[in-house]
Parts: structure tokens; sequence; C-alpha cells
């Protein structure tokens, strides 16, 4: 028998004014611990030092808009970029290769986004040296997909699957009749692709209702400073038409006049020509070019870091609380327990002996309420985690472990002795003989 | 173990301001493993000279010496570290701690002198207060004999050379007085332990051989 025993049988004596005071420690620590780890994950995840890629081009606008849709499709498209700017991007001297993506559509079940692209979209490394690695195979045909691991888990689709996209978001409304058909499917990679479906760029515009009307289309490219022929615009004045889906089109082979492209993922040949070449878009007026790096460490310091902070503050302020009571129960109870300070005192311990025990009774509640609050807050993240993972697409891993965790339990040790040290002076003060004579 | 009194003076604050004189013992001697009784009025002091004796309560003057150690010289560690190894309680009203049981009471008075907890020797001192069944049990599940069977156990956990006996027996029905006293008697005759015994009563007191009544060499009148 030690002290800590001692100890343990005063908090069972009182066990549940005990418990709820390590409750609502436990349940502080319980919020700071699912806190910070979703910050962990989402700091991982928009934090990313690097990508296989430079440069973002997309449409002018919001930077940080254009990464969160192209990266990580939490955010709608802007307006997109004609197909002839990409050709004329591919060959620019600064750029060693350019990766078209159109992105805007989910999938029928799941809602999974749907993004269309060229098969070297997988030969950039979803991150820094990390290749996408596939089972079966990577895109080949126009109506062949490659979907990501989570997708694969959700939807149970396998290889040889076949799905059908919905027009824009999930609620349009509207779902585009043909079919694709699953290829391959890629090992998990912890990032938005695992909740991504890629399909052929071709198959993308093959759907009805992706190809823009040749007119608006010219009209476009014109903005754009490219040729129009008068050839096409003779065509674009009397199109055969006919109304099939409630919008306009027609079954010829597309132009790319009338093909688009959300974002276009840019490697090019050097770090300084990206920023060269960044300039350069940068000072026109078609599109920007952006390092997605910049706005998501903007995202996060400016945004994500202050509610982190808000909320470790206001979880520290409920630990504070919670510390309180502790205070307060204790507090309350060494008058009740007078006697048994004076008879551990009769037998022998010292002031210091009973001093020590008190702390150690609070010391304990705190850690207990801790260690309770450590595992309740993994398991509120291993609730909410596909709740995260639907809304967001970001996953958090339940058992994943943000070393602040192990800051938590040194301070709640400090806490305890803080909040015990009243009380026990009041034990260590217990005049012995007054307290048996009670 | 020898017990020497000199001198000893005790009085308390009064609320007024003045001091209610308690004890004013001028010599008292209790030689090694005599078992003595000391009998006494409710209020005559007799309580307050347990506590001086046990290092409890201190002084305004005087000397206790026990085993030529002058406890009253003592700093209050000290003290308690000499009650924790050398002195034994056994209190009127038990003093068991409500959320131990009757083993881990016993435990708890080895816990504090130093020497560390010896479960065998608790489980040894539960099973000769014949308790052996309810070690388990915590106080409210004991009878008061029980209880004060378990508070006898633990007031001898230390190997003490002095038990000191407050009231032992007034708390337990008159069926239970006898066995209590006996057993108290028994064990200290056994493990070699002065007895200093102080009680009311006077059959308790004619059980034993010698009989103190404070009132003899007590006169806190006289301070």
């Amino acid at each position: 028998m030690n002290l800590v025993t001692i100890a343990f049988k005063s908090i069972q004596q009182r066990l549940l004014s005990s418990s709820l005071t390590a409750l609502s420690v436990a349940l502080g620590v319980m919020l700071m611990v699912a806190v910070l780890i979703i910050n962990s994950v989402v700091s991982g995840l928009f934090s990313q030092p690097s990508f296989g890629y430079h440069l973002i081009v997309g449409p002018k606008g919001s930077d940080l808009s254009l990464a969160l849709s192209a990266i990580y499709r939490l955010d709608r498209p802007g307006e997109p970029l004609p197909y002839l700017f990409y050709k004329e991007l591919k060959h620019h001297e600064l750029v060693k290769k350019a990766v078209p993506i159109a992105i805007g559509d989910v999938t029928e079940q799941g809602s999974f986004p749907i993004v269309g692209t060229i098969p070297e979209f997988f030969d950039l490394d979803y991150a820094y040296e990390k290749p996408f690695q596939v089972r079966g195979q990577f895109l080949q045909k126009p109506f062949d997909a490659v979907i990501g691991s989570r997708v694969e888990a959700e939807n149970g689709w396998d290889i040889g699957a076949e799905f059908r996209m919905i027009h824009g978001s999930a609620d349009s409304g509207h779902t585009h009749d043909e079919k694709f058909k699953v290829v391959g499917v890629l090992k998990a990679t912890g990032t938005p692709n695992d909740r991504t479906v890629f399909i052929s760029l071709a198959g993308f515009w093959g759907v009805s209702g992706h190809e823009k009307p040749l007119s608006e289309a010219l009209d476009r490219i014109e903005k754009f400073g490219y040729p129009v022929s008068d050839a096409l615009k003779q065509k674009a004045a009397t199109p055969h038409k006919h109304d099939d889906h409630g919008h306009d089109h027609d079954h010829e082979e597309l132009l790319d006049e009338q093909k688009e492209v959300s974002a276009i993922f840019v490697l090019t040949t050097g770090t300084a020509q990206s920023i060269a070449l960044a300039g350069q878009i940068n000072e026109g007026v078609k599109a920007q070019a952006v390092n997605p790096v910049f706005p998501m460490r903007r995202l996060m310091t400016v945004i994500v870091g202050n509610i982190r902070l808000a909320l470790l503050v206001l979880t520290s302020l409920i630990i504070v609380v919670s510390a309180v009571s502790i205070f307060v129960s204790i507090y309350n109870s060494m008058s009740d327990r007078r006697r048994e300070i004076g008879i551990m005192r009769a037998l022998g311990a010292r002031r210091s002996t009973v001093f020590s025990i008190i702390l150690a009774e609070s010391a304990l509640l705190c850690l207990g309420g801790g260690i309770i609050g450590l595992l309740l807050g993994h398991s509120l993240v291993f609730i909410a985690s596909p709740i995260i993972e639907a809304r967001t697409g970001i996953l958090v891993n339940p058992l994943s472990f943000e070393p602040l965790e192990l800051v938590i339990f040194p301070v709640l040790l400090l806490v305890g002795s803080l909040i015990g040290f009243l009380p026990g002076l009041a034990a260590y003060r217990t005049d012995v003989a007054a307290a048996l004579s009670e | 173990m020898s017990l020497v009194i000199d001198n000893l003076k005790k009085s308390y604050r009064e609320p007024g301001g003045g001091r209610i004189p308690i004890l004013n013992v001028s010599r008292f001697e209790l030689k090694s493993a005599e078992q003595v009784v000391l009998i006494g009025t409710s209020g005559g002091g007799k309580t307050t000279l347990l506590n001086v004796i046990a290092g409890i309560t201190a002084p305004d003057s005087g000397s206790v010496v026990i085993d030529n150690i002058e406890v009253t010289r003592l700093n209050e560690p000290s003290r308690d570290r000499f009650r924790a190894q050398k002195i034994g309680f056994v209190f009127q009203t038990f003093n068991l701690l409500p959320a131990f049981s009757a083993l881990e009471n016993v435990l708890l008075g080895m816990c504090f002198s130093g020497k560390g907890t010896h479960r065998d020797r608790a489980v040894d001192l539960l099973n000769r207060v014949g308790l052996g069944h309810r070690m388990n049990h915590r106080p409210t599940q004991l009878s008061v004999g029980e209880q004060q069977r378990v508070s006898v156990a633990r007031a001898l956990a230390n190997r003490p050379s002095l038990l000191l006996a407050d009231e032992p027996t007034a708390s337990v029905d008159t069926a239970n007085q006898e066995t209590i006293l006996q057993l108290i008697r028994e064990v200290c005759l056994e493990h070699h332990v002065s007895l200093l015994l102080v009680t009311h009563s006077p059959e308790v007191a004619s059980q034993f051989t010698r009989v103190e009544k404070l009132s003899d060499f007590n006169r806190p009148a006289a301070t």
C-alpha cells in the first residue's frame, strides 16, 4: 500500500462525484484530442510541401479556389479554359509536361467527383516522389475509368464495374446516359485522389451536354485571341441540331474549339522556370498560374490556423473549468475528511504525507480524466471520420497520433497539482486531536 | 519499553482568552510489558494524556520519555515517525477508514512507519483476532466488535512497544467487552507490548493488577 493507493481509495469512496469531475476533464481532453487530430490531418493535407507539378493553370479568379477545386475537388471550378489554350501551353518552351483536367460532374452512386484527364496525369507524382500505383490499368479508351481506393471501398466497385455520372452536383438531377467502365483501382494515397473517379478526357467530352455550342465556343476563343476561320463561323451559323436532353448538341466529332478544360497541371523545366512561366501567364488576362503551395499555406495560416487556435483555446478553457470543478469537489470534501486525516496522522502519517495524498488524488482525477478523454477523443474521431470524409473528402485516421497529445498529460499533472494544493494545505494544517474528537 | 512522565503540564486556550488546565502530572511510570489501567471521569484529561504520550499533542511543559527517548523534545516529523514505529493506538470509536477493507486498514497502519507494508503479517494479525474470514470486508460490513478487533490488529501492525487504548470497550456491547479486553491483554502479552488502557469503567479496571486513578496523580488545579 502506498500514497497513490490511499488516494485511489479515497476517490473510490466518493465514486459518483469523483467520476463526474473526472468526466468533465475527460470531455475537455476529448475535444482537444479531436481538434488536434483533425487539425493535424487537415494541416498535413493542405500543407503538402510539394506536388508532382509546379503550377496549376486555371481561369482568372481566386488562386485558393483554383487550388481547392483542381487538387482537392472541394470547390466548384471557374469558367473553363479553351482546349486551344492548353495546346498552346503544352508547347511552351518552359513547359516539360502539361496535363489538363475537366471537373464538375459526380458519380451517380456515392457522388464522388469525376476528373476527366489524359493518361499522362498518372505520370505525375501525387506527392513528392510518390507515384500512383494501380491495380488493373490506367486510362486507355475514352470510356475507361480509374477509381480511387475509397470509391472502391464505399461503392463496392471493382475492375469491370460500370457506372454513370450526374451532370454538375448530385442535386442537379440530370444523369448522363453514357456508361463508364472501371479498368483500374488506385492504391490508397491519403489524398483526395482516393475519393475521385478518373475518366478519359475524351470520354468526358464525349458525354452529351459537355460540348460547348460552337457559336459560344468561337466567341470565347476569339476573346482568348485565337483566330477563327470563316468556315467555322459559317458552320456555327447553321448548326445541325435537335433537342434531345433538354440542351443542344450535335453528333459530329467535337472540334478542338469546342473542347474546354477546367485546369492544367504544369510541370516546368525547373523551379525558376515555373516562376517565370507563372509571371508570364499572370500578366495576361486569359488565365492564372498558381503554385498551389502558396494559397494553401495562406489558407492554413489565415483561416485554418486561427480556427485551430480558437478551438484549442476553447478546449483549454473547458479543461480549466473542469479543473475548477475538481478543486471545488475536493475542497468541499475536506471538512468530511478531517477525521480520516486525523486517523492517518494518529497512525504516524506526517503532515507532508497527508498533503501528498490529497495532491495525488487530484492528480489521479486529472490524469484519469485525461486518459479517458484520450480514448474518447480517438473514438470521436473514429465516429466523425466517415462523416468528414463524406462531406469534405478528407481522410482522418482515428488511430493517428498527434505528438501534442503527449503534452496534455504533463499539463494535466501540473493542473492536478495546482488544484490539489489548497485542499492539501487544509489537510496539512489539520489539528489531529481535534479531528479525532469530532 | 518503559514510559516515564515528568512534570507534564497541558492546558487549553479558552474562548475568552484564559487557559483551562487539563494535565498536571508530576510523575508517572510504566515498565516494560506492564499492563496498566488508568481510570478517570469523563473530561478528566485521559484522552489528552494519551495524545501527549503519543506525540499527537504537544505539552506546555514537562517530558515524556519512552525507551529513553524524550518524545516531547522531538520535532513533529520525528514524533510522527516515532509514533508510527513505537506506539499502537486503539480508539473508542475504532477509527477505521470506511473505504478500506479490514486487511487494508491493517496495512494502512504499516504504511507510515517507513518499514514497508507486510501483507503476511497483516493476515496473521487478523487471523489472531479471529477475523481471518472477514479480512476483505469493509468496516460497514463488520459488527462493532469486529471493527474493534480490526483496530487492535492495526495497532499491533508495526510491532509497537507501547499500546495506548482509549476506552476500547466503551462502544461495544457487554458481550463483546470481555472478548475485546481479553484480546488486547493477550496480544500485548504475546508481543511483549506495554499497555496503557484508559477507561471510566470500574468493571474493566477490576481485571487489571495495576489500576491508577488519574485524579491521584493529575492535579490540574494546582497549575
